[in-house]
């Protein structure tokens, strides 16, 4: 059970209070009409899916109802960090293969 | 292969069972196999068997990194229903429900399969308009299904409470007689038992770090224990596993691997004689063997791959369950477990050729692949041994979800399994 | 007091913290029995000479109390007074005694001493080794049913009740600096150090005192017994605002970041149905900033032939029994040990005034301070031996022991018999690392103690005591002491001023690695050795196993079902890894540990729902209309989450009686719907008419001041979920409804495109759902219905169709009336402010009488609502359409320059097929017959099974207006095959013939709403 610090409320908050959204950073196209089914496909279904080290989409939804990111790993299932919608996250993935 | 039967238990019992062949060999992998299959839970074994049996394919090795049957194989719920809506997704049902049917006997290993039905209860009007549609499309495809009222639910189930009391009161259910239960780990075993009899070898405790790719086609895989092993085709069929593979193969699924959590009550006597599911309610219960109640529900929001889930998920379930049959309040819940479900945005599985040559995954099938697994097996079998896909298994392309034509089993794949 | 004594055939004359001044009676098997305030259920029946507490599950073997704690495998018992209050399962050692109490076995038939299946056991044991059930059963295949339903009558140990439980249980949350799990020496040195410091703090422990290992131990701290330095603890502790002391509460879950579960016995130590207005059970649900696990260690008995015998027990339990409840559980004890630390049980059964006939350690040369007391005892001990089996039916008469060879897996010499009628045997601890196990943390082994230790975690965790291997009261204070200084560093709370107790210090020799006693005989064919008592698996169980190939610990687990009983595997466990571990010539560690998942012991259901059921299940949302439905007579319907009005029978009217009233009414005069529960999501700011414009798929760019239009909301796939009239209310502000069930996805979907999409758009979504109620007035008679409420226009030319106004209704209530319509009839959907609700209802009621004003349901609205052919989201889509498959195409305007959401996926190659499922009308031949929902149709009905299916019927109704059915459905290329014939094959065998149609079945013009 989650104990998230939510950055509109600035308080910590339980997992109950929020949604997760998946996967974040996947911005919806700027010209859909321009993409190719497989390209607005992608958009909309495929995911990283990481094991480890993953940004995704919350919503305090019982709470200020605001979006944000958090980067947590999917295993441990630590929270490494919450940023605001638009922010980067300071801590990413080691892609080193 | 030792025949098992209650003769053969009797005559080693005299020589106090110090004579039971290995189940399996442990061998060491060859340098080279026809096909590798990544994964070795119930479907990959699955697979491995009936390229074996029915498709004289025995150059097969299984790889798996933990040990036989360790994953979902070993963590679901065990029922098995084939009262999907779709055609396709029915098809496919179907058929591994028919090889369940007579599965016990063709692995000589007991997997207990038992038909005691399943209701999938309706609280709504809404829910029964789904009931009566899904029946009926069950029924024109063959698979069996009743739509029953809150009465005949009760007679059923008799400790259900089908009262006004509930704040869902049930008004019907659908029913399939045929569906059921199964032992989950007799499952993995048998099939692995047969495989290994024909030829199979069945590489434990070793896991695959990477997929070679050469020119855009699968050679095989690497292995941290034995170096490369090569291969004509790769099947992974490894749920909970999936996005980390096709990673190798440098290419994303349309996945998200959720936790799926269960529990069991501690073993009381026989009172429930069925499996009943309730989307509305969101839970659902059977009765093992053993005495369990097993029970799980919906899936965790967040992606996560640690075999467990959050408190309030089961909080929730137990609510659904203490709601549904209030005599359950004095049970106490012994265990509980997780999964990692793959999860599909159409609720139904991906059985597929991809981006890389000769490379094939057969994932995704959710919070519902146990009662797949015979049937699952045996299509992903048919299509490594022919590289085409079988036809049971072409609608469900990883492909769809680029042109559209998704399978959307949400209705029916709901809560439940 | 001395006959009830002298009825306790095994109470001591004294000692023990049991009150001997309270007797209290109890009922077990039907006979009642004495026992002392203090006691447990189990410490009871063994005072009273009870011997055997259960039958075997799979070999009906006589079973008697092994343990003193949450690791008991045997003494599970039914408890409960009357049928509502059966509870299944209980161990008999965590159960208090209180007067009254009613138990009995769970197992045995015709009763548990006289077990008839007990020869089934004798005989067919041989026949069952593990997973006999695999290999058998299966011919011939029809007979599978009838084997299982056997199985299943002999699985399972209690009973769930048949009656409701009268109980109530709560939950609480609860938050702390430190939660410490254990109140032993070293939780209660922490909880001491933590509590002095000034941090919150919670400390459970799951016995009904505070103490631990202290409580049966005759150990001495600061000079006095230990007892005294609990009490002092305890007292100090009490007296501390933040600190929360809660015994009877075992903690079962240890969650990810820092939740734990605990769940309190209140009332069930003293009743089994919690007194008037009591709670019954509470679960606490934690967050605490730091943990520290001083959850102690479980004694591991060893394995020997026989071993389930009553009268076999840990030798731990033994001195419990003895120092704690003052019962000595027998009367010649042998002790067999592989460690010094179990000496002391051979010292409290000689200091009880019984007889030690041995103590028959595994080691070559003991020596430690515990040994060299019970020399000095002139206890016999004899070394480098071992119990190989002990002898008895119901009870052990006497034991076979063997001289063993160094390692302790061989028999080096002749077997000795001697009488006795309690073998005690200790190999060691195991640390209780359950709650570390479960947030995912692998255990650790550790040679030097034998055991398991808590693994690296990502939890703020900390351990200390028996748990680390800690098992010197002197260490174990220590690190309690340590750990709670770690945790307020942590806290950044400063040490306080604390001192360490004195405690006995003991000398001890070290302890060998032992789990398995050899036997003359090889393991297959030796009495059999159990290893889990619970689920029948015997060291030859599991060598079998090892032998077959199941070489992994989880393997060998599921294959055995070794740990999956009630007491998953406390005191079998690590001996049954040890087991498979030789057999596969590896080390402990290289078999792999299993893990351990909550709860640490089983958790009453009752108390996870909380109050969380019934009515508090799931909330009821009514209109402010709903006392007058009720009083009306209305049937209701779930809808989400609301209770709306399904249809108002009067006398003795059918429900199809009814609902031919509603619809003959509105259609000839006027009808009204509570429609309150509609979503409405009141949208503004200066971009709010561009936002509609992106997540409608028609256009929102013109529609002016006082105008409302109908919406269709897709997904980025293109497929409808939902749909509704939004209204402009002033220039940049917007009223958009919903559907009942989709107003808080619609309002999650708005948001998030507008949180994550696009942010620089300023517009604000609000949910007013609640704050209006909304009727529905429809029917020719409408208008003149309206006029008797207001004083406004409200003719054709001032208020035309599509239009809203604002105007007050019913005696001054500022109301806003659109002119929209679902009926295809002329109507007007009034809201006011949710207070005004009722009145101005009851007001339209006053004025309505001369119109027949007639109140329809949702029944009705959906019956007027098919005959104009108009869809409802959720019942004729089901998340596979897009407008285009509806028949929608007026609702998507394909030219804005904005590619709203859903116009891109509606594009896709599988969604511009020609053969799609599309929406239609279905006229069935036979006008009195009406299409069930959810009817599949087909072209060729003789076709064989599998039938080619082309789409199902969606909505389908007797309509009492066009005195024939009415139906939607979807059929494959449906929109080109009008005047073709679809055919329905029902379960029934009839076979119902349809023809494709326009959905519009009245009215196709639209005139009855232009008036």
């Amino acid at each position: 059970m989650f104990h998230i610090y939510c950055p509109h409320c600035c308080e910590y908050r339980e997992e109950e209070e929020f949604h997760a959204s998946g996967q974040a950073h996947i911005p919806r196209p700027l010209d859909p009409d321009a993409c190719t089914d497989k390209e607005w496909g992608e958009f909309m279904y495929f995911r990283a899916n990481p094991r480890g080290i993953h940004h995704e989409l919350w919503v305090h939804g019982a709470g200020c109802r605001k979006y944000f990111n958090i980067t947590r790993n999917t295993h441990t299932y630590e929270i490494l960090e919450v940023y605001k919608v638009g922010e980067k996250p300071s801590i990413v993935a080691n892609e080193a293969k | 292969m030792q025949h098992y039967s209650g003769f053969g238990l009797l005559k080693h019992s005299f020589s106090h069972h110090e004579n039971w062949q290995r189940v399996w060999r442990n061998p060491t992998p060859k340098k080279k196999y026809d096909v590798i299959i990544v994964g070795g839970g119930g479907h990959g074994l699955a697979t491995a068997y009936y390229l074996a049996k029915e498709f004289g394919v025995t150059n097969v090795a299984v790889i798996e990194k933990g040990f036989l049957g360790g994953g979902n194989t070993a963590r679901n719920t065990t029922i098995v229903r084939s009262n999907y809506l779709w055609d396709e997704a029915a098809h496919l049902y179907e058929h591994s429900m028919k090889l369940w049917e007579g599965l016990s006997q063709d692995l000589n290993y007991n997997v207990m399969f038992s038909q005691r039905g399943c209701l999938n209860l309706g609280h709504t009007l809404q829910d029964m308009r789904d009931i009566e549609r899904r029946v009926n499309a069950n029924r024109l495809n063959g698979i069996d299904g009743e739509v029953l009222d809150a009465q005949q639910v009760k007679e059923i189930v008799p400790v259900l409470d089908c009262s006004d009391r509930a704040r869902y009161p049930v008004m019907g259910a659908s029913w399939q007689p045929r569906a059921g239960v199964a032992r989950h780990d007799a499952v993995a075993w048998g099939f692995a038992r047969g495989a290994d009899t024909r030829g199979v070898d069945l590489i434990q405790q070793t896991e695959v770090e990477d997929l070679i790719i050469e020119d855009g086609t699968v050679v095989g895989v690497r292995t941290a224990r034995y170096g490369e092993i090569r291969a004509d085709r790769v099947g992974c069929v490894v749920a909970g596993n999936s996005s980390v593979l096709a990673k190798m193969g440098g290419f994303e699924l349309p996945l998200e691997s959720h936790p799926l959590q269960a529990l069991v009550s501690e073993p009381i006597k026989p009172i429930l004689d069925t499996v009943v599911m309730s989307n509305q309610v969101h839970g659902y219960a059977s009765q093992s063997d053993k005495g369990d109640l097993v029970i799980g529900a919906g899936i965790d929001g967040y992606n996560g791959y640690g075999q467990r889930g959050s408190y309030s998920t089961i909080e929730h379930t137990i609510q659904a369950i203490v709601e549904m049959f209030p005599v359950f309040s004095r049970v106490r819940m012994n265990r509980q477990w997780g999964g990692i479900v793959d999860t599909c945005p159409d609720a139904c599985p991906i059985i597929s050729e991809t981006p890389v040559k000769n490379l094939f995954f057969n994932c995704g099938w959710g919070t519902g692949g146990f009662k797949a697994t015979p049937g699952s097996g045996h299509v992903f079998a048919a299509s490594l041994a022919k590289g085409e896909m079988h036809p049971l298994a072409k609608p469900f392309s990883m492909f769809r979800f680029h042109n559209g034509a998704l399978v959307d089993e949400h209705g029916a794949a709901g809560v439940a399994h | 007091m001395t006959q009830d004594l002298s009825k306790q055939s095994n109470r001591l004359q004294d000692g023990g913290r049991i009150d001997r001044s309270k007797p209290l009676t109890f009922t077990y098997n039907g006979k009642q029995y004495k026992g002392f305030e203090g006691d447990t259920l189990a410490s009871a029946l063994l005072a009273n000479g009870i011997d055997i507490v259960g039958r075997s599950f799979k070999y009906s073997r006589p079973r008697g109390i092994v343990a003193a704690g949450a690791e008991e495998p045997n003494a599970i018992m039914q408890i409960g007074s009357t049928e509502a209050t059966q509870i299944p399962n209980v161990r008999a050692t965590q159960q208090s005694l209180y007067n009254g109490l009613v138990a009995s076995t769970t197992n045995g038939w015709p009763n548990v001493d006289t077990d008839l299946m007990s020869w089934v056991g004798k005989i067919g044991g041989k026949m069952m080794p593990p997973g006999f059930y695999y290999k058998t059963f299966m011919y011939p295949k029809s007979m599978w049913e009838t084997y299982e339903s056997y199985i299943r009558k002999a699985a399972g140990l209690g009973r769930a009740p048949k009656e409701n439980d009268p109980d109530i249980y709560d939950k609480m949350n609860q938050h702390c600096d430190v939660m410490i799990v254990g109140a032993g020496p070293a939780g209660l040195m922490a909880a001491l150090t933590a509590a002095r410091a000034g941090a919150r703090v919670i400390i459970a422990d799951e016995q009904n005192e505070f103490g631990g290992s202290l409580l049966s131990s005759t150990e001495t701290l600061n000079g006095k017994p230990a007892a005294e330095w609990i009490a002092e603890v305890v007292e100090e502790l009490s007296g501390f605002d933040d600190v929360l002391m809660l015994p009877n509460s075992q903690v079962n879950g240890y969650h990810d970041h820092n939740f734990l579960t605990i769940q309190q016995h209140c009332t069930d130590q003293f009743a089994d149905r919690a007194p008037n207005g009591q709670i019954a059970q509470r679960l606490h649900r934690v967050r605490a900033k730091w943990v520290i696990l001083a959850t102690g260690a479980h004694e591991r008995p060893l394995v020997y032939g026989n071993n389930d015998l009553p009268g076999c027990m840990v030798a731990n339990a033994v001195s419990t029994y003895i120092n704690r409840y003052g019962v000595a559980p027998g009367k010649d004890l042998v002790l067999m040990t592989s460690n010094d630390n179990a000496y002391r049980t051979a010292l409290d059964w000689h200091d009880a005034g019984r007889n030690v006939v041995a103590i028959v350690d595994s080691r070559k040369n003991p020596q430690g301070t515990f040994v060299a007391a019970a020399r000095e005892r002139g206890i016999s001990i004899l070394v480098s031996s071992g119990v190989i089996e002990a002898h008895g039916s119901k009870r052990v008469t006497g034991v076979s022991i063997a001289p063993l060879n160094d390692a302790g897996d061989a028999i080096v010499g002749s077997v000795v018999k001697m009488m006795a009628d309690t073998v005690a045997t200790s190999g060691g601890w195991s640390p209780v690392i359950h709650l570390s196990c479960h947030t995912g943390a692998r255990p650790v082994w550790n040679d030097d103690i034998l055991g398991f230790t808590p693994g690296a975690t990502v939890q703020k965790q900390l351990t200390a005591g028996a748990i680390n291997g800690a098992f010197s009261t002197v260490q174990v204070l220590e690190e309690g002491l340590s750990a709670a200084c770690d945790a307020l560093a942590h806290l950044g709370l400063d040490k306080p001023d604390v001192a360490l107790p004195e405690a006995d210090v003991i000398e001890e020799g070290k302890a060998m690695a032992l789990f398995h006693i050899p036997h003359t005989k090889p393991t297959s064919k030796a009495p059999k050795q159990f290893v889990d008592y619970q689920n029948d698996v015997t060291a030859a169980g599991i060598e079998l196993a090892c032998r077959e190939g199941f070489e992994s610990i989880e393997h060998v687990k599921r294959y055995t079902a070794m740990g999956f009983g009630t007491d998953q595997g406390k005191l079998g466990n690590i001996n049954g890894m040890a087991i498979a571990a030789k057999m596969l010539k590896q080390t402990i560690p290289e078999t792999g540990t299993t893990i351990f998942r909550p709860n640490y012991t089983p958790v009453t259901f009752g108390a996870i729902a909380g109050r969380d059921c019934g009515e508090l299940f799931d909330p009821k949302r009514y209109t402010a209309m709903h006392a007058w439905h009720v009083e009306r007579g209305a049937k209701f319907e779930d809808v989400g989450q609301w209770k709306r009005a399904w249809y108002y029978p009067q006398g003795n009217e059918t429900m199809q009686d009814a609902l031919n009233r509603e619809c003959l009414a509105t259609r000839e005069s006027v009808g009204i719907l509570d429609a309150s529960t509609l979503g409405k999501i009141d949208i503004q700011g200066k971009d709010a008419r561009e936002f509609l414009g992106r997540v409608y798929t028609n256009a929102w760019a013109k529609l002016a001041v006082g105008k409302c239009r109908y919406g269709l909301m897709c997904g980025e796939d293109g497929m409808v979920f939902d749909d509704g009239v939004t209204s402009c209310l002033a220039e940049n502000h917007f009223l958009m409804t919903t559907t009942t069930g989709g107003a808080a996805r619609v309002l999650s979907w708005l948001e998030i495109y507008h949180q994550t999409e696009w942010p620089e758009m300023e517009v604000y979504f609000t949910s007013v759902t609640d704050h209006w109620s909304t009727m529905t007035i429809s029917g020719p008679n409408s208008r003149k219905l309206l006029e008797k409420i207001t004083d406004f226009d409200v003719s054709k030319e001032n208020f035309a169709y599509m239009d809203w106004k604002a105007m007050t209704v019913a005696g001054g209530i500022p109301a806003r009336v659109f002119r929209i319509s679902f009926t295809g009839e002329l109507s007007f959907e009034i809201n006011v402010q949710a207070n005004y609700g009722l009145h101005v209802w009851k007001t339209l009621f006053e004025h309505g009488k001369e119109f027949n004003l007639t109140p329809y349901g949702t029944e009705t609205m959906h019956i007027l609502r098919a005959e104009k052919g108009f869809i409802i989201a959720g019942q004729d889509t089901d998340g596979s359409v897009h407008p285009f498959d509806l028949g929608m195409p007026w609702a998507v305007s394909m030219q804005k320059p904005f590619s709203f959401i859903g116009k891109r996926g509606m594009q896709r190659e599988d969604c511009v097929r020609a053969d799609r499922k599309q929406l239609v009308g279905l006229k069935t031949i036979d006008p009195n017959v009406v299409l069930p929902e959810g009817a599949q149709g087909v072209l060729d009905p003789k076709a064989p099974i599998p039938m080619p299916m082309v789409g199902h019927v969606t909505s389908s109704y007797w309509s009492a207006n066009l005195k024939r059915s009415v139906a939607m459905g979807f059929v494959k290329g449906g929109l080109e095959k009008m005047g073709e014939k679809v055919f329905y094959p029902l379960a029934d065998g009839r076979v119902i013939e349809a023809e494709i149609c326009s959905p519009v079945f009245l009215d196709p013009k639209g005139e009855r709403q232009n008036v």
